[in-house]
């Protein structure tokens, strides 16, 4: 699956007609080929150069170690040098998105290697993680292993995380389709205007995961649209690190997606644009399952895109800001960012990062599945048989596991204490 | 004598950008010849081509806002910024100060200073230097302080004035008040005095005064352009001999920030109202100067919610602390007016001692510039720019958020990081710990 798309500015080549000689900057890796093939017969077929890809034939076996180890000293140097030649290309580096699952064997093994890798190589360059989390009842026997043992390296190597799970994709989709096929009269979805459509006219016949991955796709087109437009607050990516993350551990950023759609008639503006302020924190838009309103937030960030004026965001933000519980030391941390530009089929949209404790129980899920496999070591001597694979890899990433919900678990404890303020200096006359 | 401005950052440049555009509209709608002379003379210069200059340098570390202000500036077809008197990079510095003052001001000194000296040689005579900038992101704060350091370097008999717009109280960085706390204590230093306006306050006046319905950032930025600009006009002051003031900055400097410890200036403009409404209001100098000094004194940036109970203190009464009375103590007050029948206007209840501290008499304390060329559209105007406590609660407020965020440490490893330490914190909250108990303890 596709693993890392750069930032940097792209190279324009005129305006209008066709897209001749524009390239992603990014780096394309799957340890089968199917996914990767297709790519290149589809669409996007010439954004993408063979120098970017990275392709094997027999897949990872839904085995982390095979991918993280096996793979990952394989194709050390093919896969620094293909990074290599892609920031060559850039202008100015900024930072590099990875995108991966963390069930599997190759995006969560060798998708976590990689990023060991761009720590070493580009030790400057921040690096955001987009990792989708499998479900509970996910057909992948091993997921949790994979997933643990994958979440300890990007609690050490990524700058930050925002996790997907693949069920609030699925709910996500599910509603809207609900919506479009059953809902009230009167109330038609507004033709591509929701989450779950590709936008730019590159759709065709939809494939199944098709819908849930635009949704992942449009979260990445919004967390950017700051640097891409231009805006009256312009919130750039290494913005987003800088006012998230407080503790370099605790970089796990819950993203929240409004509207999902937008209804074909024209209902009164301001009322909507309020409904989407206030959605971006209902648990229905979550893109994790978690409930970010009842657990303690550290950090929020807003971007806010289309038309809409500071003046929409500050009455948002009173308005909603009261019943958001904030940690002690950060009662009034909101980093907002206003982008002028809309996306395709919206008049405004918003996206919410949210550092909230709310990931604790996620976490705390994942570690159960874990235990429950790890306690009649079922599976493990998969992953044993592979070379530089010790059992001290499975007890460490679940220390560090739960090391980490231990920290959200102290966290949540001071929720609702009544915290004084920290003395003052006070300087003699 | 000329200033030149330097625009840091995204805020710097898109509020400097409205403010050239009210100092060129302003000295151009039939306009007295001496006004509009004086006052192009002391922004704009006029290129080989014909072409009017703003006398400014835009900085920023993305090129997106500058790319903006220089195009909206050209579209007015009265003015536009000097093709080449700009600079930007490309990945922006984070919202972090540290990023900003240690690792991009250093590394684009040279050719910041390069920028700068350039537009500083188009002057016949300098009068100083503004830099313009907010507190709250990393490069209009971190990289603005290092080059205000650089200017005082370079320029060391030069006025400096820092032009700072303070953020939102309820946040638009989560690490504005470290960033703002960082540029404070550092900024005492190195300017002469720091002029202030904040968000909150002129947000209040768009929605109130102005009855705009829904604020952007061009109309937070217009009302400070016009408050701004009705102080660095050109004005008659009582140095300047019958002709408008050659020194404008070096007479605000003087007479108002004329104790290292007292640099903080505030600024409020009576009237604001809605342009559409301006042809059709009438005012009086006493009603005017009655609302204005009533706004001075209880610390009402507006001229809408007025406490008119608030008196200034009889005899022993004087109260020292925050928390105490309303009562705003003025070191220093400079009253300008604009328009008509400026000569004739009593400007008496600005200067009664129970306003000042006792340590400059009344006559000292209170400075009067006249200027008979109405300003931007408005009959009559008077604006007030002031060193007294007015800033005091804000900044005490900025102070202790920032303390608390730093009493747990958060976001500290992201200053770190780039080469500020623990200590360099400390070192400015104690700084700005002493400017509060200094404007404390005025009375």
């Amino acid at each position: 699956m596709p693993m890392s798309i750069k930032k940097g500015d792209e190279t324009a080549c005129g305006v209008g007609g066709r897209i001749l000689h524009l390239k992603a900057r990014a780096v394309l890796v799957d340890m089968e080929e199917g996914v990767v093939n297709e790519i290149l017969q589809g669409p996007l077929r010439e954004v993408f150069d063979s120098t970017q890809l990275l392709t094997d034939v027999s897949g990872s076996g839904n085995n982390w170690a095979v991918g993280h180890m096996m793979y990952g000293s394989a194709y050390r140097e093919q896969i620094v040098e293909k990074l290599r030649r892609a920031a060559e290309h850039c202008d100015c580096l900024q930072c590099f998105f990875l995108i991966h699952s963390m069930g599997g064997g190759t995006g969560s093994g060798l998708g976590t290697r990689v990023l060991s890798l761009l720590e070493e190589e580009f030790p400057e360059v921040c690096r955001i993680v987009t990792s989708i989390y499998p479900s509970v009842e996910d057909d992948v026997i091993t997921s949790p292993y994979n997933s643990v043992l994958a979440m300890r390296e990007l609690t050490e190597h990524a700058d930050c995380v925002l996790p997907v799970e693949n069920q609030s994709l699925v709910d996500i989709v599910s509603k809207i389709q609900h919506m479009s096929h059953g809902g009230k009269p009167g109330q038609t979805i507004k033709r591509d205007s929701s989450i779950i459509s590709g936008q730019g006219g590159l759709s065709g016949a939809e494939k199944p995961f098709d819908a849930m991955n635009n949704i992942v796709a449009n979260l990445l087109l919004n967390i950017t649209s700051s640097a891409r437009f231009e805006g009256s607050l312009n919130m750039d990516l290494n913005e987003i690190a800088m006012n998230l993350v407080p503790f370099p551990r605790l970089h796990y950023l819950v993203p929240s997606l409004t509207p999902l759609y937008t209804l074909a008639d024209v209902s009164v503006p301001t009322r909507r644009l309020d409904q989407m302020f206030s959605d971006a924190f209902s648990k229905d838009h979550q893109l994790i399952r978690a409930d970010p309103k009842h657990s303690l937030y550290l950090a929020c960030a807003l971007m806010v895109r289309g038309n809409v004026q500071v003046s929409d965001l500050r009455r948002n933000i009173e308005r909603l800001r009261l019943s958001l519980p904030f940690v002690s030391w950060n009662q009034e941390g909101w980093k907002t960012g206003l982008c002028s530009v809309p996306p395709v089929g919206h008049s405004h949209s918003l996206l919410a990062l949210a550092n909230n404790t709310c990931v604790k129980p996620t976490f705390m899920e994942l570690r159960e599945r874990f235990t429950k496999l790890y306690r009649k070591k079922a599976h493990l001597h998969h992953y044993l048989h592979v070379e530089g694979m010790e059992q001290s890899c499975f007890s460490e990433a679940i220390t560090s596991l739960s090391s980490l919900i231990e920290e959200y678990h102290h966290l949540d404890a001071s929720k609702g204490r009544l915290m004084h303020d920290a003395p003052r200096l006070s300087i003699c006359r | 004598m000329s200033v030149v401005t330097v625009q840091l950052g995204q805020c710097g440049n898109q509020v400097g950008q409205e403010l050239f555009g009210v100092l060129r509209g302003d000295a151009e709608e039939g306009q007295r010849k001496t006004y509009r002379t004086a006052s192009w003379e002391r922004f704009f210069r006029q290129t080989a081509h014909g072409d009017v200059v703003a006398r400014a340098v835009l900085i920023d570390m993305e090129p997106k806002v500058i790319n903006h202000s220089m195009a909206k500036a050209a579209t007015s077809g009265r003015w536009k910024y000097g093709d080449a008197s700009h600079f930007s990079q490309k990945q922006g510095s984070g919202n972090n100060w540290a990023n900003g003052y240690c690792v991009h001001g250093p590394r684009h000194r040279e050719v910041v200073e390069e920028l700068v000296r350039r537009e500083v040689e188009c002057c016949d005579r300098l009068a100083g230097l503004m830099a313009m900038m907010s507190v709250a992101g990393g490069t209009g704060s971190g990289v603005g302080t290092y080059v205000t350091q650089c200017l005082r370097d370079v320029y060391p008999k030069s006025f400096i004035l820092n032009h700072l717009t303070w953020p939102y109280g309820t946040g638009e960085v989560i690490v504005q008040n470290y960033n703002s706390v960082l540029t404070l204590a550092h900024l005492y230093q190195l300017s002469d005095a720091i002029l202030v306006h904040e968000n909150d306050t002129v947000h209040r006046i768009c929605s109130q005064l102005l009855n705009i319905k829904h604020i952007s950032f061009s109309d937070v930025n217009r009302v400070i352009a016009h408050q701004l600009g009705s102080v660095l006009q050109p004005a008659l002051t009582a140095d300047s001999h019958g002709v408008y003031s050659r020194n404008p900055l070096g007479e605000l400097v003087s007479t108002l920030a004329c104790h290292p410890e007292y640099k903080l200036l505030s600024v409020c403009t009576i009237p604001q109202m809605p342009s559409s409404s301006i042809a059709y209001s009438t005012f009086s100098w006493p009603g005017l100067l009655k609302h204005l000094r009533q706004m001075l004194i209880s610390n009402s940036k507006m001229e809408e919610g007025i406490d008119w109970q608030v008196r200034p203190p009889v005899g022993s009464e004087r109260t020292r602390s925050l928390t105490g009375a309303s009562f705003n103590t003025s070191l220093a007050n400079l009253l300008i007016l604009r328009g008509k029948d400026v000569f004739s206007a009593d400007t008496g209840g600005f200067e009664d001692p129970a306003l000042y501290t006792s340590w400059l008499s009344s006559k000292e304390a209170l400075n009067l510039w006249k200027c008979p060329v109405p300003f931007n559209k408005y009959e009559k105007s008077a604006t007030l720019v002031s060193n007294s406590q007015a800033l005091l609660r804000p900044l005490d407020n900025m102070v202790g958020k920032a303390w608390n965020m730093f009493a747990s440490r958060a976001y500290i490893h992201q200053y770190i990081k780039f080469g500020i330490s623990e200590e360099d914190f400390l070192d400015s909250f104690t700084s700005l710990e002493q400017v509060i108990a200094s404007y404390s303890q005025l009375c």
